[in-house]
């Protein structure tokens, strides 16, 4: 157990050196025109597109430019030296200042639509066939075709006071924690509703049909031969069974999420989190921070597909870890 | 005849039962796209939405018709300064700012509000109404339906061709031709979709794509300006190989240590007739349903990176574009962001709906994840 | 002794699928005494395994219809509640599966299943019910049961976990343990030892046990009874004696050539039985068999019923062929060609 948790976080860093790759790739290699240039942003001056060019290797040229290029940018992002040209702003002080903000959004939301979506995935499939399921599997389907943009600007106009009539919530924005509880839960809760419906109709769905899929298992059968009620069936025998690929798909989107994904919920209730700032710099085509919080993001999911795998091996003991 | 009641909840055991003690001898002899054809020919709401998206598409695809005979204005046209007649009575376009005597009383008028849903009041012009610089709704809204339609099916499209060959390399080959393919799919699907797809569309729509090769003076590449729709629709591309790639990857795994693989190559078949005879047509069913719950993924995926500004370049309209302009304008024209809405809604409500009906048909295991934050 | 546990009259099962109606079993009738050994024969799609769950109360559902009776000492099962029916399960009627790796739960130890099973219908505390867990997975055969009882099913062999399924069902002593094909999923050599398990366990618990496998041979040494299934319907029903000895059915012959046999000749080659069964929803008229049966004739457009036809009281079959006639030429079938008395 410890020498693979050894190995795998060995295999991880192997991986985010990889994703540092793939990020020099994105915003160096692949699009055409000056990087230097690309990277200094709008408003640069010569002086400072030579001070780049110099400061990010990207004067050398061929096979050993090429390494000496990813490293000097894999140092910036990591060292936390990598700047914004745009406005002069160090990028990872300003991932850091959105963190509060996009972790109050993502464990709320995650919580949010897991539990609901176990919920609503439950009834739907214990009731299938039946009116209640078909309403679920409907608002499922709704759930998951709504633009979270849209959906996010219409229950600004309709719940909070866009229309200049009623508001019954806030219009966005962020209240730390620490300032005032009960206005960081209030300005959350839209934001947190916003984000969690796709994922609501999403699970619900995926679960629905794990269960019908489990239900018909031969051990399943087994239990049910045992006398057991259909309740303790369905609880210890069924869920058990299908909550384990539901567990997996909540850490790469929780991480996700965590990661400055829910950037479109962000930016449309002004939340002044990763995502966010991420938004923020592609009106301007300001790249640095876009790179920090691509690579961050990437962080996030590989550290939880480890915790994912981690938590698969003790929910399912055939799984050995080895 | 004793029939049992309802229980708590139904172990379907007997539809298993049914299908294992002879249910499945009786549509013995049919192909299983003949059953799969007449699953989906029953179900009816599937069809319908079929029927819905393919409304979508013709509206889609007659916006010009719209344009020249209905709203008289083009996708870009604008016309702030504009009067259109409403009920006999001329109204501005874009209101003006003043006062006006209202029961004898004066009042402020705020201008620069853009006039709002006429429903035909104004003869077919601004029949969803009019954005800040006087172009109409409903012209640019069919306009960017046609942008964002052709975005979201092009790029499933090359997103699921990329994957599929892949896969089939993947996992015919195996060893390390699966090795490099699978850690290609990790790599992307370590990143969150949105995050990954801003990154690439910013990146890109500075200076474009500009690579490729000449070979005996013929140019072999793309060379694509910044503002290109293509842009959008190779990053969508891109961005959802893996979530295509991996399940498929899987199949053909599966599929390839059966006999009928083994006696094709036996038989001295060469590796991409395998590969295109023998394991294509088994998964194709895992690709149609994939494809098209994939299209409804894009075109989401298209509406939330345009909203950002990272997908369609103005003054292109599209879905997502739309959303975006409205969005700061939601208080005095809610209609700018809330008609494109509606159309992204019904349409991929159609797609999804279709696709569902599609994978229960054909393939009821097949599942996607997909995030769009 | 001879307390009559089980009677079953004319039991008929069917489920509305999207193809049709399956008419899974038609018309079915036994009874059973505590000690004995009911085998059930036939070949998948005969209704043999939906008859077994019907008996359990495992086919109920908003698509299955049934009709008949299945009493139980005097109550009958089809009418019973489903909530009441959870009392019957496991606690008077346990009930095994074909494949024992699929049929445990892999996420949860062996153990924690046959107390489950054991809580399920007495009230003890878990100390109790492990302590009695270990004494059920001895009386099984599992070796060192005091520390297999914590390993998962995936740590256990194929036969180990049959074992252990045959513990859970026996684990709140039921009267009557069904045995749904147990061994198909196993090799040979373990087949033989669970076979001999469930009857010596029969005894020590003093329970009946009802068998159902498509392998006739497998039943040759523990079955009192038996009853060959076709299309839903009992083609031939009697003592074990009858069946191995005088079968009435070609049907049967079919099945009892396809046992490879050592107390025989060798045949040129081990008997198959052509074609494949009919369709459920889809019977033919007249007998079942006959699209598959080499002596069919004219009279057979018209289905024979379940009558005695021989001298041996309680033998029953559904064939028109003249008793003589079969008698002089199922060896044929049986033994591949070479005539010759058993």
């Amino acid at each position: 157990m410890g020498a693979y948790i050894i190995r795998r976080i060995f295999g991880m860093l192997l991986v985010l050196v990889a994703v540092s790759l793939i990020v020099y790739l994105i915003f160096i290699v692949i699009p055409g025109g000056d990087p230097a240039q690309r990277i200094a942003g709008r408003t640069a001056t010569p002086a400072n597109i030579a001070s780049i060019r110099h400061k990010l290797g990207l004067d050398k040229h061929g096979f050993t430019g090429f390494f000496i290029q990813w490293f000097s940018l894999v140092k910036q992002l990591f060292t936390a030296k990598l700047v914004s040209y745009a406005n002069q702003t160090n990028v990872v002080s300003q991932i850091k200042q959105g963190l509060p903000a996009t972790f109050s959004l993502s464990i709320g939301a995650g919580i949010i639509w897991m539990g609901f979506g176990v919920l609503v995935g439950t009834i739907s499939a214990v009731k299938a066939g039946r009116i209640s399921d078909r309403l679920i599997t409907a608002f499922a389907l709704i759930g998951i075709s709504l633009p979270v943009a849209w959906l996010g600007l219409i229950l600004r106009y309709f719940l909070a006071g866009e229309r200049g009539s009623p508001s019954w919530f806030p219009d966005g924005g962020y209240v730390p924690l620490t300032s005032n509880p009960w206005q960081w839960f209030y300005h959350l809760l839209l934001p947190w509703f916003t984000l969690a419906v796709l994922f609501i109709g999403f699970y619900g769905r995926v679960l629905r049909s794990n269960i019908l899929d489990t239900i018909n298992e031969d051990f399943v059968r087994t239990a049910k031969a045992k006398g057991l009620t259909s309740r303790r069936i369905l609880v210890k025998h069924v869920l058990r069974a299908s909550l384990i690929p539901i567990v997996t798909l909540f850490g790469l989107d929780f991480a996700s999420v965590l990661g400055g994904g829910a950037i479109i919920t962000e930016s449309v209730y002004n939340l002044h989190g990763v995502g966010w700032y991420a938004a923020q710099s592609i009106q301007s085509e300001d790249l640095p921070p876009l790179m920090g919080v691509t690579l961050y993001g990437a962080m996030f999911i590989v550290v939880f597909t480890l915790i994912v795998d981690l938590a698969y091996a003790y929910l399912d003991p055939r799984i050995r870890l080895s | 005849m004793a029939t049992t009641g309802q229980e708590e909840f139904t172990l379907d055991t007997a539809a298993e039962l049914a299908a294992e003690e002879g249910g499945a001898k009786a549509i013995q002899g049919k192909s299983p796209w003949a059953i799969a054809g007449r699953r989906l020919r029953r179900n009816y709401v599937a069809l319908s939405f079929l029927g819905v998206f393919v409304l979508v598409v013709v509206c889609c695809l007659l916006a010009p018709l719209y344009a020249s005979h209905v709203s008289h204005l083009g996708e870009n046209d604008t016309n702030s300064g504009g009067v259109v007649t409403v009920h006999g009575q001329p109204v501005h376009v874009i209101s003006q700012g003043g006062t006006k005597i209202v029961n004898g009383q004066p009042k402020i008028v705020f201008g620069g509000i853009p006039i709002g849903p006429q429903w035909g009041a104004a003869g077919g012009q601004y029949i969803l109404g009019a954005d800040e610089l006087g172009r109409d709704i409903g012209t640019r809204l069919l306009f960017g339906g046609r942008n964002s339609l052709f975005i979201g099916v092009t790029a499933a499209a090359i997103s699921t061709a990329l994957s599929v060959i892949l896969a089939l390399l993947a996992g015919y080959f195996g060893g390390l031709v699966d090795w490099v393919i699978s850690r290609f799919f990790d790599l992307i699907w370590a990143f969150p979709v949105v995050l990954l797809g801003i990154a690439l569309g910013t990146a890109l729509s500075v200076n474009g794509f500009h690579h490729g090769f000449h070979l005996f003076g013929v140019f072999i590449g793309l060379n694509l300006s910044g503002s290109s729709l293509w842009i959008t629709i190779l990053v969508i591309a891109f961005v959802f190989i893996p979530y295509i790639g991996r399940p498929l990857r899987g199949q053909v795994l599966a599929l390839r240590n059966r006999e009928f693989v083994e006696a094709a190559t036996a038989q001295g078949a060469g590796s991409v007739r395998i590969m295109f005879t023998e394991l294509l047509p088994n998964i194709a069913s895992s690709v149609l349903v994939l494809f098209t719950l994939i299209i409804a993924n894009a075109i989401l995926t298209e509406v939330g990176l345009s909203f950002l500004g990272a997908g369609v370049r103005l003054p292109n309209p599209s879905w997502g574009t739309m959303i975006g302009e409205g969005s700061d304008k939601l208080s005095t024209a809610p209609g700018l962001s809330l008609f494109p809405g509606i159309a992204i809604a019904i349409t991929v409500l159609a797609i999804n709906v279709f696709g569902d009906g599609l994978r229960d048909a054909l393939d009821p295991r097949a599942k996607i994840r997909i995030e769009h934050g | 002794m001879a307390e009559r546990l089980l009677e079953v009259n004319d039991l008929k099962v069917r489920f509305a699928t999207e193809d049709g109606i399956v008419q899974a079993v038609s018309g079915i009738s036994f009874e059973l005494e505590r000690g004995k050994v009911l085998g059930i024969v036939g070949e998948s799609g005969s209704g043999k395994s939906v008859t077994a769950m019907t008996l359990m109360g495992l086919t109920r559902g908003v698509n299955a219809a049934f009709e008949g009776e299945v009493l139980y000492k005097g109550t009958d099962l089809l009418e019973v509640s489903d909530r009441d029916m959870q009392e019957y399960r496991g606690n008077e009627l346990g009930m095994i599966f074909q494949d024992p790796m699929t049929s445990l739960n892999p996420v949860y130890r062996i153990g924690e299943q046959i107390v489950e099973a054991i809580q399920a219908h007495e009230r003890v505390d878990k100390r109790t019910a492990r302590a009695r867990t270990i004494e059920l997975l001895r009386q099984v055969g599992i070796p060192n049961p005091d520390t297999r009882v914590d390993n998962f099913p995936h740590e256990f062999s194929g036969g180990m976990r049959q074992r252990a399924m045959i513990a859970m069902a026996l684990s709140c002593n039921p009267s009557i343990l069904i045995a749904d094909e147990p061994t198909t999923a196993l090799d040979v050599t373990i087949q033989a030892q669970i076979v001999e398990l469930v009857s010596r366990l029969k005894d020590d618990f003093n329970s009946a046990v009802i068998f159902i496998t498509h392998d006739l041979g497998v039943i040759a040494d523990i079955a009192d009874e038996i009853i060959v299934m076709y299309a839903g319907r009992v083609v031939e029903r009697g003592s074990k004696r009858d069946v191995f000895y005088d079968p009435q059915m070609p049907y049967t012959w079919g099945l009892l050539g396809s046992i490879p046999r050592l107390d025989r000749p060798r045949p040129e080659r081990l008997h198959t039985i052509e074609g494949s069964p009919p369709s459920l929803i889809n019977l033919p008229d007249g007998c079942k068999f006959r699209p598959r049966c080499p002596h069919a004739f004219e009279k057979c457009k018209a289905e024979p019923g379940l009558e005695n036809r021989v001298e041996t009281p309680g033998h029953f079959d559904r064939c028109w062929l003249d008793v003589e006639f079969k008698r002089s030429h199922r060896d044929e079938t049986i033994s591949g060609g070479s005539a010759e008395a058993a």
